[in-house]
Order: C-alpha cells, then sequence, then structure tokens
C-alpha cells in the first residue's frame, strides 16, 4: 500500500463502531477484540458476522471455541438476531471448537493442521469473507506446548492474510498485557478494546480503538450499549455542529408565549428547556408543545421520567387539555419508564431506537434532572449532548424539562446544560404579598426577538392563560394587586403593553 | 509406506467387538513426513502391545476436511481411540511410546514422569 493511501476498510454495521473507524475494520485483515469477561465481544463478533451477511452480501464463518452452537444460537436470539435463518442460507456457519483442558495426551511432534483445515473448510464451503474466531487463546488451556501454539497462531493469522478475509479475533484481557497470552504481539492491524465498568452503581460500558495501522481513528472511549437490538456505539468525538438550522417555526400551543418568542413560537428542529421548582407547569408546557404537533398532524414522542402515561392525561385533562385523542390515532407517543431502570447509555439508546421507531417530528423530555439520578452531572451533561445531537440531526424539535432546586435562583441549577438550548423558559411560582404567583418569562431564544417581560399565568379549567401585564406606578402589578387595580380600570396600560417583544 | 491402506484389521471384524478390542482413528494430513511418522509409530506399537486386538482407521483430512469437525480435531496428527471407552485423544507422531501407551491406557498413569 502506498503510503498516504488509507486502508480499505469493512464496514460493521455497528452503529457509531464505522464512525469512529472511518468506515469499519481493515478489510482483509484479522483485528483483536480484547476485554474481560462479559465486556460484549461475543456479541460485537456476531453482530459483524450478522450484518456482513445481511447488509454487506459476505458469509461469514464463526468459530466458537467457548460457547456450544446451541449456547450461541439462543444468546445471540435473545438480542435480535436469531443466526438460524442465515445459517440455513449458507450465509453463516457456527462451529464449536471443543477444547478441554487436560483431555489431550501429547505424543510427540504436532501442529494445528486439524484446525486449518477446518476453518478452510468452512470458509470455502460458504464462500465467506468474513471470519471470527472467539476466544482463539482457549488453545492454550488444551495444549501444552505453548511455543508451538503461538508460532502456529502466528501461521494462522497470516494464512488468514492470505485467505484475504475479514477476521475478528478475540482475547481476554489479561494481568500483564492485554489478552493473556500477547494476542496483541500477533494480530497488529486494528486492536479494540472493550471495558464494561460500574461506576456509582452503574454499569457503563467503553469501547477504545487502540490501535489502527494505516488509518485514522478516534482515540476516545465511546460509551457503547447492548440492547434488544444488539450494540451501538455513541462516539462522543464524532458529534458536530453540522446541522443544517431550520428558519422555520412552530407553536408551543400556548398562542400568548408564541407571541413572547417574536410572535411564532419556536425554531423548527431546535432545543428548548423548560426549567422551574416543584409545581410551576413545566409538564403542563410539555404538553401544550405535544398537543400542538399531534393538531398540525406531526407524530409526537414524549419521554416520562416522573409520571405515568395515564398519569399525564389525566393531569393535562383537569386543565382541558385532552391528549387522549392523540394516543388513540397514534399520533402521540408516550413513553414513560423509572429513570433508575437502566443506565444513562441504556435510555440513551432506548430514546435513540424509540425515535428511529416512530420518527417524531416533536420529542419531548419530561424532566431531563431526573436522570441526574443515574448518573453524575457531567454524564448527563454528555448524554444530553448526544441525544440533542441526534434529534437536531433528524430535524426533530425537543423539548426538556428540568426540575431546578433553588428558588431564589432557579436557573442556577440548568446553567450547565442551557449552552446546548436554543430556547430557555424560566417557570416560577414565587411568593409576594402573601400569596403564591406563577410567573414566565424567556431567559433566552436564540436568533429571534423575545419578550423579555415576567408574566404572570394562571392555570384555568380552559388551560394555561398569560395574564397581561399591568403595570402601576412603574411597577408590574400581579395577583390581588392585579385584580384590586384592574378594579379601577386599567384597560389602557393593558393594551399597549400586552404585546411586547424585547424591549 | 501409503496412507490410502485405510483399515489394517488384525483379526475379522467379529472377533473384533470384545472388550479389549482397540478401535482407533489416526487423522492426518497428506503424506507428510510427520503423518508418516505417526503412522508407523502407531502399527509397530500396536503389534507389539495389541496383537491382533486392534483396527486403524486412517483419515486424511486433506481430502475428506469435513470429518475435522465430528472428533474435535484441532492438530495433527491426532489419534482416536473409539474403543475401548470412554474416548481417548492423543495428538501428536506418536514418537514418544511411553506416553502414547499411557495415552492408550496400556500403562498406568504416573504422577510424573522421569
Amino acid at each position: 500500500m502506498s503510503p498516504g493511501r488509507s486502508v480499505s476498510k469493512c464496514p460493521t454495521g455497528i452503529q457509531g463502531l464505522d464512525e469512529i473507524t472511518g468506515g469499519g475494520l481493515p478489510r482483509g485483515r484479522p483485528t483483536l477484540i480484547c476485554g474481560g469477561p462479559g465486556c460484549g465481544k461475543t456479541i460485537l463478533s456476531m453482530q459483524f458476522l450478522v450484518n456482513g451477511a445481511r447488509q454487506f452480501g459476505e458469509p461469514g464463518v464463526f468459530l466458537s471455541f467457548e460457547e456450544t452452537v446451541d449456547d450461541l444460537t439462543r444468546n445471540l436470539a435473545s438480542l435480535g438476531f436469531d443466526p438460524r435463518p442465515l445459517a440455513a442460507r449458507r450465509k453463516l456457519s457456527l462451529d464449536y471448537v471443543r477444547v478441554e483442558p487436560g483431555e489431550i495426551q501429547e505424543t510427540g511432534a504436532y501442529d494445528l493442521d486439524g484446525l486449518f483445515i477446518r476453518l478452510g473448510h468452512a470458509i470455502d464451503s460458504i464462500g465467506a469473507k468474513r471470519v471470527v474466531l472467539d476466544t482463539i487463546e482457549t488453545l492454550f488451556a488444551g495444549l501444552s506446548q505453548t511455543r508451538v501454539l503461538r508460532a502456529e497462531l502466528c501461521r494462522l493469522l497470516n494464512w488468514l492474510r492470505i485467505k484475504g478475509v475479514t477476521a475478528i479475533v478475540t482475547g481476554e484481557r489479561g494481568d500483564r498485557g492485554m489478552t493473556r497470552h500477547g494476542l496483541e504481539e500477533y494480530v497488529t492491524d486494528c486492536v479494540i478494546l472493550l471495558d464494561h465498568r460500574v461506576v456509582e452503581q452503574n454499569a457503563t460500558r467503553r469501547l477504545r480503538v487502540v490501535k489502527y495501522r494505516g488509518s485514522q481513528h478516534g482515540t476516545d472511549e465511546a460509551p457503547f450499549f447492548i440492547d434488544e437490538a444488539g450494540i451501538s456505539v455513541l462516539p462522543i468525538t464524532s458529534l458536530g455542529l453540522q446541522h443544517r438550522v431550520s428558519s422555520g417555526r412552530l407553536s408551543s400551543g400556548v398562542p400568548d408565549l408564541d407571541d413572547m418568542l417574536g410572535g411564532k413560537g419556536y425554531f423548527r428542529a431546535s432545543s428548548i428547556l423548560v426549567s422551574g421548582t416543584a409545581g410551576t407547569a413545566k409538564t403542563t408546557l410539555a404538553g401544550y408543545f405535544a398537543d400542538a404537533a399531534c393538531r398540525r398532524g406531526e407524530s409526537s414522542l414524549y419521554f416520562a421520567f416522573e409520571e405515568s402515561a395515564p398519569q399525564i392525561v389525566r393531569n393535562l385533562r383537569s386543565i382541558g387539555l385532552d391528549l387522549e385523542p392523540w394516543l388513540e390515532k397514534g399520533l402521540l407517543h408516550i413513553h414513560a419508564e423509572r429513570p433508575t431502570l437502566r443506565g444513562l447509555e441504556g435510555h440513551l439508546s432506548a430514546m435513540h431506537r424509540l425515535i428511529d421507531e416512530t420518527r417524531p417530528r416533536v420529542v419531548v423530555v419530561d424532566p431531563i434532572s431526573n436522570l441526574i439520578s443515574v448518573g453524575t452531572s457531567v454524564e448527563v451533561k454528555a448524554m444530553l449532548a448526544r441525544l440533542i445531537d441526534f434529534v437536531k440531526a433528524k430535524r426533530t424539535t425537543a423539548l426538556f424539562t428540568s426540575l431546578t432546586v433553588d428558588e431564589e435562583y432557579p436557573q442556577g441549577t440548568d446553567i450547565g446544560i442551557s449552552s446546548f438550548m436554543d430556547t430557555w423558559l424560566l417557570l416560577r411560582n414565587i411568593e409576594l404579598n402573601g400569596e403564591r404567583t406563577r410567573t414566565l418569562n424567556v431567559l433566552k431564544s436564540r436568533g429571534m426577538p423575545h419578550s423579555n417581560q415576567v408574566r404572570e399565568f394562571a392555570l384555568t379549567n380552559h388551560g394555561l392563560k398569560l395574564l397581561d401585564v399591568v403595570r402601576h406606578q412603574g411597577r408590574a402589578l400581579v395577583g390581588a394587586e392585579r385584580m384590586a387595580h384592574a378594579g379601577v380600570g386599567a384597560a389602557g396600560a393593558r393594551s399597549a403593553e400586552r404585546r411586547s417583544p424585547r424591549q | 509406506m501409503s496412507l490410502k491402506a485405510r483399515r489394517r484389521p488384525g483379526r475379522h471384524r467379529g472377533a473384533g467387538a470384545g472388550a479389549d478390542f482397540f478401535d482407533l482413528r489416526l487423522y492426518v494430513a497428506g503424506q507428510s513426513a510427520r503423518s508418516l511418522a505417526a503412522l508407523a509409530n502407531l502399527n509397530r506399537i500396536c503389534e507389539e502391545h495389541l496383537g491382533g486386538r486392534y483396527r486403524i482407521e486412517v483419515i486424511d483430512l486433506l481430502e475428506r476436511p469435513q470429518l475435522a469437525q465430528g472428533d474435535q480435531i484441532l492438530a495433527l496428527p491426532t489419534l482416536v481411540r473409539r474403543l475401548p471407552e470412554p474416548i481417548r485423544k492423543l495428538v501428536g507422531d506418536l514418537s514418544d511410546t511411553e506416553r502414547t501407551l499411557v495415552g492408550l491406557d496400556l500403562r498406568p498413569r504416573q504422577e510424573s514422569r522421569p
């Protein structure tokens, strides 16, 4: 290969992994995937083969040294890719190589030609382009002549290169090196390390490309998760700010609020944060937003991390907002789940998948603050960044609610995530003159003229109503004062200040 | 010596079905020096220690690669003692007679070899 020309890549079809590796594994060469027990080596390898057979027309051979074909089949079927139909169509060949320690008596010189012949036969009989050896180091437990085995492994890897198959060789993480028997010395083209660790009771899986000869690759650790759809890798470094911006607008569902946002509501494909302490009607605003989308005939997806779907529907009905018809029509999907059910990566994966499945035009996450219970704030921030990136790339508008704790300075809680947000609304329930008054204001809204006023609002049987600003002697009146003042009539001041863009 | 002679019955099959009859299968890859050495060593050991109570089947995996799976063959040469049970597996060219005899249960296993 001439310098400067990058190696030919063999796509894994695994979301994220192909991004990190710039297109996949080195074609026609072996890749080492190593990590501790249960880190996902087998699943990743199998997905490489299944995707190869299904998506890229490349048949594959899986040679397992650890699990029987029955066990493998069962485990994989539980992950949503049953290998049997592919095997029946001769797109996939599974074989179990049993190596039992102490069973074999050694009586003189030998080599591993039996393994070569077996593998060669499997490759040739289905025209395989991809091969997985999982985990070949098991051989060291069955045969004692380590020097012979090492020489033979070296010969095997060269032979695979000559055969031109793209291979994955897995290895168990060793005490001293990356693998127990130093496989990394033989597999020099590409090495990927998997890690499964527990931080604050939450298991996180991470993947890192340690080495990729002749190719650029991301070197950061990328979180990945395993769910019903197999493995997905979430490359942090691939996050970009390349989204096409939209000048299209969409209603918040509250006409008065749309007025405060330059008269037209939110930008399409923007991210909106609604912050507020407990009981400040964050869910109500989220409900209006979803309802407005459904009224436009757009599908919307509501992730509820605090209340169940029936609870949300019931509560919103009390202010005259009925989501039931949208649920029945299938325009609105409410996905309610306890935050502690999964780790952050798990939530992100589930959200990705649901978004892919339901293709919503608007997404609500209510509230994001509950996710803090399953991750540190740095992780939540990283996860949000990735989620926003994901939805923006799909030109979907996302509204996030966040429960803040500090009544005096409620925006403080969300200062860390505000930079991801295009529009930030603050809801408050302030105590003034012996009564509680609900207020709403726009802390920021990028790219549009917006009101700077703190507006009082009320939750009535007929919905959320922004009250007109009533000024008296240079200050805005709220609550009982407003009513008292309204009694003497301030219609002039009201209409003058009703629509109030940036002052 | 040719590997084509796959069967080397000591006596006729019926008489060999007794409990002390050795049914042996030698897996090799082609007519390499190592394959030939293994077969020669096996013939010698059987003649010396088993009289007529054995049968050897030689399987050349280069000709019949599909047979590697059944007996879980990895290393070559591999000798599989199919009878008497339990099945025993010996890898290597059988040049170490002592180990071969131990592997075939014709010598008691020892804790350590001198």
